[in-house]
């Protein structure tokens, strides 16, 4: 085996092609050629029937919701809806699959000719790609295969394997690019930020949950090189390409891999190659050099499909923002940057301040708690800050505490890790802890006579005209109260007390 | 009732079976009981059933004379028995489709056809006889043996459907449910001098039917009068929400129909194609004489031209096997049925090619060889693309002629039963049976079959093919009960009531 | 239309899954050759500018509701499988396969 080239030289010496096959899960209720339901981690073989393990005799019925979501998924990027189509049977054994033919779509894709443009940062700015998108089809995702003997759970070396259909039949969507040209070192993050592109469009239509790691969304990469002005090479494909991150690691080290053999003088072998989340490398899979023979032919057991022009339009009249379009609204209102946003969305937390802001709270306030104390207690626990169990009111009712000067930051701080411990809400953790700035000016005049009798030089000093020594009297308040004051509240007491003006 | 009835409950008419059960002059498990023993008596010569499930049918018989007791209405075919084809799943009950890699297995679920039999309390004996899923014309490929001919027990009782016209000519049940892909309800009726009924395409769910070819395959009635037909064809006809090729309109009233029995005004066309070389003289000479009876009383018979009827041999044989090269790929042995081969140490590709060499016959062998020929990527255009195009012809042959005539005519079947074993190694020469019946499983419309006398030659029944429209099938009850009355009116009785006792 | 080869059908069984025996390859391919010049007929028809039919009723949009009903219970499922382990169908090792 030759040796990878570095990631520089490589493209300095070729120019890499990509292309992108993401297959979507559906989030529909029900399967797409039966009623089975479709929750995920349901026991093995619960969410079967006749259809969807393809007894003899059973037959299909279309989910309508499915060819809706679809339809909104193709508009949503660009694409043409036809006027006309039906569902091929793709033929081939495998043990994964009930019928041992997949119901997919061959030559009449529902939803062609589409494109999504995305947006890379470089050192120079931000960049933007157009990828082309060739075809958007409905198929029925297979069964779930667990291998079994052998030393790694893995399908080679196994003694034999166990099947669970409850996935058999899930409502599937693919989306494939055309190749992409042009991206040179980029190519990469092209890639991953496609992929980021297009989950957050899926989320936005609330047609899948789009979770990487449960697989409902899956990415397979194909890669080839070419030297400047030589024809394009001969393309591996990458499947099991499980997150955001891999996808950007699977294409870099295939594009490494390639040019090292073909640095050596070797081919690149057009095959199926696996990509392992640990080491960050791809190895083989099966050979694709004698391609498999299909066998499609249009599905007799449906009609075909022909979409109301009517309807079409009405769905794309009802899609929500594109992503992009909304990101950038958000940004003018909120009147943030480029970079600003980038941190929300790279945290994850875009949404959530988005909900924070409708549930009353200003953008600042919402940002400020989203994308700092929170992200950072989500990231010491290794959940998403949705996850936190703070909810976007929550946060509503902390602010309103803050302005009305009960709460001030650090007690708010205490508040959310309340909540966060299941204390209840933001006025019961309140209550439960009495946490409460001591507002009381009886109470603070006491203490802050306490504090200048124990400092009597201080107290001299502000008199004096040195107002900015006040602050080791606040700061001893303070500590008396333990922080349930308000620091400037007590500052103007103190500076009435010894009739002092700033 | 008459006494001499109560003697001879297996030769009367299912209608007239329903009506003395109804009024309470016999039970449903007499009648039930009286088929059973009739079974018992001539099934070992005959060999129609591969199961007979007594305990289910006389437990059915039971509920009904229950239900009449307690004053319930019953449906016009309640407690009458009937003979279901082996290749509809009925749960709980063997059901093979003639094939070994079957053996044993009893569906989880009923097919529609069932459900609506049960709904109509009509008595399920059991399962009959039939070529292995349904590819033969004489029920020789059955992994189970062959059916014999009621009238000759040397001679083939037509196929696939054998079994059931078997059934019904043998009196073992006054009604019987066939399939018919190519002429598998209509060729058997014309060799046993029953009454055979192809309803449109999209009449009769295939819910529950095991699929040779999916665009072909249509159930129907095998019964010995055309009224039984109509009862049992509106029984069982009708939308159904699970087979999405089911025709959503309300079906026309076929029992109107046959009560009309009246084909003044009608014009029925003669299908010049569908005669001449390869048609047996007597076949002919029936057939003839059968068409004058039918000007007689009072059509107008002209002569109609379908040139590209030439060529539906052929297109049938590429478009059955290649849909049922796919159908039957299921037929894998890992998830029901047979299972050949796994040792622990074989492949899941050695275990499944081992499991259908040893479970297929033959000829299923051959269509799935022909089939996945047909579909492979460099043949499909030449082959399954130009059968396609050819089917679209056929519809515009059928087009045309039903422009000119209400109905069309032809025999059945170019020859009367043939001797077991003559033709089971020449497939071409089983094919040439169908020639006949196929045009109407192409174009989708429908087709009914019925005796018109003996073949002078062989003293064997020959049997009358009428074609109508798609969605037209009251007419063929409509002309098929005006020539059987007729018919009756010469002989004196019905045809079926010349064969010989067993 | 060419005569189909013996290795042809030799490929045309492993396609669909066939182990057939030796005498059966030339038993079939002959077969299959009769057959096929026989239907290779259709050819004969100039349909260049026909339309194909796949479906024989002009029906569109068959679609249901999307509400989910509980299907068959495990027990059912599995009834007829030839071989079950942890409530899955076991089936024999695959060697041409793909990981997950």
């Amino acid at each position: 085996m030759t040796e990878p080239m570095p990631y520089a030289e490589a493209v300095a010496e070729f120019e890499p092609v990509i292309g992108l096959e993401v297959h979507v899960e559906l989030g529909t209720e029900s399967k797409m050629f039966c009623s089975c339901p479709t929750a995920f981690g349901a026991e093995p073989n619960t969410q079967v029937c006749p259809v969807c393990l393809g007894l003899p005799g059973s037959m299909p019925v279309m989910n309508g919701a499915a060819i809706e979501s679809i339809i909104r998924m193709g508009l949503a990027l660009n694409c043409s809806v036809v006027d006309w189509c039906r569902m091929a049977r793709k033929n081939y054994f495998y043990p994964d699959m009930p019928k041992d033919y997949q119901v997919s779509q061959y030559d009449e894709p529902i939803c062609v000719d589409g494109y999504l443009d995305v947006t890379v940062t470089t050192d120079d700015g931000p960049r933007v790609f157009r990828v082309e998108i060739e075809r958007v089809h409905m198929e029925e995702d297979t069964g779930k295969l667990t291998h079994a003997g052998g030393a790694t759970g893995r399908i080679h070396g196994a003694d034999y394997s166990l099947v669970d259909y409850n996935r058999a039949g899930i409502p599937l969507v693919e989306i494939v690019t055309r190749p992409v040209t042009g991206t040179g070192a980029l190519a990469p993050e092209v890639a991953r930020a496609y992929v980021t592109e297009l989950r957050d469009i899926m989320r936005g239509l609330g047609v899948s949950d789009v979770k990487m790691e449960e697989g409902s969304l899956r990415c397979d990469a194909n890669v080839s090189l070419n030297r400047p002005g030589d024809e394009w090479g001969t393309r591996s494909e990458t499947k099991n390409v499980n997150s955001l991150r891999s996808v950007e690691r699977a294409v870099r080290s295939e594009i490494e891999r390639q040019a090292g053999v073909l640095a050596a003088g070797g081919r690149v072998v057009q095959e199926t190659r696996h990509f392992h989340e640990d080491t960050g490398q791809t190895t083989p899979g099966r050979s694709k050099e004698q391609a498999e023979d299909y066998r499609y032919f249009p599905e007799p057991d449906l009609v075909p499909i022909a979409p109301d022009p009517a309807w079409v339009e009405q769905l794309r009249a009802a899609l929500p923002e594109q992503p992009s379009v909304h990101r950038a609204r958000l940004a003018e209102q909120w009147g943030i940057g480029d970079f600003e946003m980038a941190t929300l969305v790279n945290a994850g937390v875009l949404g959530l301040v988005e909900e924070t802001v409708a549930a009353g709270v200003a953008p600042d306030a919402a940002r400020k708690w989203w994308a700092g104390e929170l992200t950072r207690v989500a990231n010491e626990r290794e959940v998403e800050p949705g996850e936190l169990g703070v909810t976007p009111a929550d946060i509503g009712r902390v602010e309103e505490l803050i302005a009305t000067g009960s709460l001030n930051d650090k007690l708010a701080r205490q508040v959310f890790e309340g909540i966060m411990a299941g204390e209840g809400s933001a006025d019961e953790v309140v209550a439960a802890r009495g946490l409460a700035v001591v507002s009381d000016d009886g109470a603070l005049l006491a203490a802050i006579d306490e504090a200048l009798a124990a400092q009597p030089d201080v107290a001299e000093k502000i008199k004096g005209g040195k107002v900015q020594a006040a602050g080791a009297i606040v700061g001893a308040v303070m500590k008396a109260t333990r922080g349930q004051a308000d620091a400037g509240k007590v500052r103007d007491l103190l500076l009435e007390r010894l009739g002092v003006t700033e | 009732m008459s006494s001499a009835m109560e003697s001879d409950l297996i030769h009367q008419s299912a209608a007239t079976l329903a009506q003395a059960i109804a009024e309470g002059e016999v039970s449903s498990r007499e009648v039930t009981q009286a088929h059973l023993d009739r079974i018992a008596a001539v099934d070992d010569r005959v060999h129609a059933f591969l199961y007979v499930d007594t305990e289910g049918a006389l437990a059915a018989a039971e509920a009904v004379d229950s239900r009449r007791a307690a004053g319930e209405e019953l449906g016009p075919l309640a407690g009458v028995p009937l003979a279901l084809k082996d290749v509809l799943a009925m749960k709980g009950v063997p059901t093979t489709c003639g094939s070994r890699i079957l053996e044993g297995w009893r569906p989880p679920y009923d097919a529609t056809v069932v459900e609506r039999l049960r709904a109509a309390d009509v008595v399920i004996l059991g399962k009959t006889n039939m070529d292995e899923f349904a590819m033969g014309s004489s029920t020789e490929h059955s992994a189970y043996g062959p059916t014999h001919n009621p009238w000759d027990l040397d001679r083939i009782p037509g196929g696939s459907g054998g079994g059931s016209a078997a059934a019904v000519a043998a009196f073992e049940a006054p009604l019987a449910i066939g399939t018919d892909t190519g002429g598998s309800i209509r060729q058997p009726a014309a060799v046993t001098g029953t009454v055979g009924v192809k309803p449109t395409y999209g009449g009769v769910s295939r819910f529950g039917l095991v699929a040779l070819a999916s665009s072909l395959d249509q159930a129907g009635p095998c019964t010995r009068t055309v009224m039984d037909a109509a009862l049992l064809h509106a029984a069982i006809g009708g939308h159904d929400p699970r087979d999405s090729t089911s025709i959503p309109d309300a079906m026309p009233d076929v029992v109107a129909a046959a009560q009309q029995a009246d084909v003044r005004g009608m014009r029925i066309g003669l299908v010049r194609e569908l005669s001449g070389e390869g048609y047996q003289a007597g076949v002919e000479q029936r057939f003839r004489e059968a068409v004058h009876v039918l000007e007689h009383l009072g059509a107008e018979v002209v002569e109609v031209s379908c040139p590209i009827f030439d060529y539906a041999l052929g297109a049938y044989y590429l478009i059955l096997p290649s849909e049922c090269s796919s159908n039957l790929a299921r037929f894998d042995g890992m998830r029901y049925g047979l299972r050949v081969g796994d040792d622990g140490e074989r492949s899941v590709e050695e275990v499944m090619s081992l499991t259908r060499e040893a479970g297929f016959g033959a000829e299923v062998k051959r269509r799935i060889m022909l089939g996945t020929y047909a579909l492979s990527s460099g043949y499909y255009d030449a082959y399954y693309g130009q059968a396609q195009k050819v089917r679209t012809l056929i519809q515009r042959d059928f087009d045309a002629a039903f422009a000119q005539c209400d109905v069309l005519v032809s025999p059945t079947a170019p020859t009367t039963a043939f001797k077991l074993g003559e033709k089971v190694d020449d497939p071409l020469a089983m094919y040439l049976n169908d020639v006949a019946t196929i045009p109407v499983n192409l174009a989708g419309n429908c087709a009914m079959s019925l005796p018109v006398g003996l073949a002078p030659e062989d003293s064997l029944p020959v049997g009358l093919q009428i074609m109508a429209p798609a969605m037209a099938d009251d007419r063929l009850y409509r002309v098929g009960s005006a020539l059987e009355g007729a018919l009756q009116d010469r002989w004196g009785h019905l045809l079926i009531e010349e064969a010989p006792a067993l | 239309m060419s005569a189909i080869t013996r290795g042809e059908v030799a490929h045309l069984a492993r396609l669909a899954r066939l182990a057939l025996e030796e005498s059966e390859l030339d038993h079939y391919a002959e077969q299959l050759d009769v057959i096929l010049t026989s239907v290779a007929r259709v050819s004969e028809v100039a349909a260049d500018d026909i339309p194909p039919t796949s479906h024989p009723l002009p029906l569109v949009n068959v679609m249901r509701e999307d509400v989910a009903r509980p299907g068959l219970t495990r027990e059912a499922a599995l009834a007829a499988a030839p071989a079950v382990e942890d409530d899955r169908f076991r089936v024999p090792r695959i060697l041409d396969g793909d990981d997950e």
